[in-house]
């Protein structure tokens, strides 16, 4: 019998359920590595090398060196633990969530002044 | 015997608190937020507990996906404060009390719910922003939490996550624990997170006044039925992070009256759009 997932539907959102995290696994534990200022060190210093310690899929890792985060995500990664190589680049979450978006920075914050996006958005 | 005293609900974004931690709480941006919080301010030292427990999610800095514990309650003496890859937080470290929490997990296990308990654990800002927002400033050598807190850290990053009705029950459970407490504490139960927001994919930005707004509500006067609504309501309606909204339940579970108490008396009711991405609600409740 299947599970119910009645979430694969929404628009422009992917749930991080045990099927994301199991084909992210080595993605979302290389964010956590970041969680160390030495590691932080090491991967600002040679991206490609650090994440060649990884066994992380080609495609996660182009995905992080383009910091395509929709990207990531579609590879199982988890925003919260991308956010840790947001946080190695110096980047707010509110950049982070907006470089998903499509809309450039200033048009996302004057989204999110005005009220934030439309809940019926894309349905 | 311990009692429950109060809960209280608010959001927990990460940006408030380095809006803190910066000295940027009189800017334009933050200052409608942090006058939402004057007034909690004064309450919490009119109403100074002995024990917080605070519920409240790890975002991916305790936990990694090696261990992902559905509720996990902290039952060590003391909590460091988690470097999640911008450098800790300049707080103070929060002191827990194994006691109660020992207790705590004595009695909700027996009653049927099963805890993971940590003794080892570094608190993200899910634990840390509601601290600041509620306490202030503190000096993060110098200064001190108001009291011990007992942290209670609930999944809602991977699905499956509890349901409300879960959390609801074991708030309940919770309040049960407590009031076997032999010492005479009184107790605030803080049910953090929320509100509506999302933070990942095309949709991200999503705020939901009107929903929030009637969560607010309904958490007041018919939180059991509140209770009820399924995860894909949350993620519909309030975006894919707004699903940490089910952690007020437990909150709320643990007043009297879910029990045949009187009904909570509301001290203080705010909501405010936009903290960052997040659309940002606070309640504090009394037990009468």
């Amino acid at each position: 019998m299947s599970l119910d997932k009645p979430y694969l539907d929404v628009p422009g959102t992917t749930i991080f359920d045990a099927e994301q995290s199991r084909k992210g696994y080595w993605l979302n534990q290389f964010c956590m590595s970041l969680m160390k200022a030495e590691n932080r060190l090491r991967f600002k210093a040679d991206e490609s090398a650090y994440l060649d310690e990884w066994a992380m899929t080609e495609d996660q890792k182009q995905a992080v060196l383009a910091r395509d985060l929709n990207r990531c995500i579609a590879a199982g990664g988890n925003i919260y633990f991308l956010a840790k190589i947001g946080a190695t680049d110096g980047k707010s979450f509110q950049q982070m969530a907006g470089s998903m978006t499509g809309m450039s920075e200033d048009d996302y914050r004057a989204m999110m002044l005005a009220g934030g996006r439309d809940p019926r958005w894309g349905r | 015997m311990a009692r429950i005293t109060a809960s209280v609900y608010t959001s927990h974004v990460p940006a408030i608190g380095a809006a803190m931690d910066l000295g940027k709480t009189h800017e334009p941006y933050w200052q409608p937020l942090f006058a939402g919080y004057e007034f909690s301010r004064r309450w919490l030292r009119d109403n100074r507990p002995d024990v917080i427990v605070l519920v409240y999610n790890d975002h991916a800095n305790a936990f990694s996906l090696d261990l992902i514990p559905t509720f996990a309650l902290g039952t060590a003496a003391g909590y460091a404060i988690a470097d999640e890859g911008w450098g800790p937080r300049p707080v103070p470290a929060v002191q827990g009390h194994p006691d109660l929490a020992g207790h705590i997990a004595h009695s909700v296990i027996q009653d049927d719910f099963d805890l993971t308990l940590v003794n080892r654990m570094d608190v993200d800002h899910g634990l840390t922003v509601p601290l600041s927002l509620m306490c202030g400033e503190q000096h993060p050598t110098t200064g001190a939490w108001p009291c011990p807190v007992i942290p209670l850290a609930v999944n809602v990053v991977q699905y499956p996550v509890p349901s409300g009705r879960r959390c609801f029950e074991l708030g309940r459970a919770i309040r049960r624990a407590v009031e076997r407490y032999d010492e005479p504490l009184k107790v605030q139960v803080w049910g953090t997170g929320g509100m509506s927001h999302q933070l990942q994919g095309p949709r991200a930005g999503l705020i939901n006044k009107a929903w929030d707004q009637r969560f607010l509500d309904r958490l007041i006067a018919e939180p059991e039925a509140l209770a009820q609504v399924p995860h894909i309501d949350y993620v519909t309606e309030a975006g894919s992070e707004g699903i940490e909204l089910v952690m007020w339940l437990i909150a709320r579970g643990a007043m009297s009256d879910v029990d045949g108490g009187l009904p909570p008396l509301l001290k203080h009711r705010f909501y405010h759009v936009p903290a960052s991405n997040t659309a940002v609600g606070h309640l504090i409740l009394e037990n009468t």
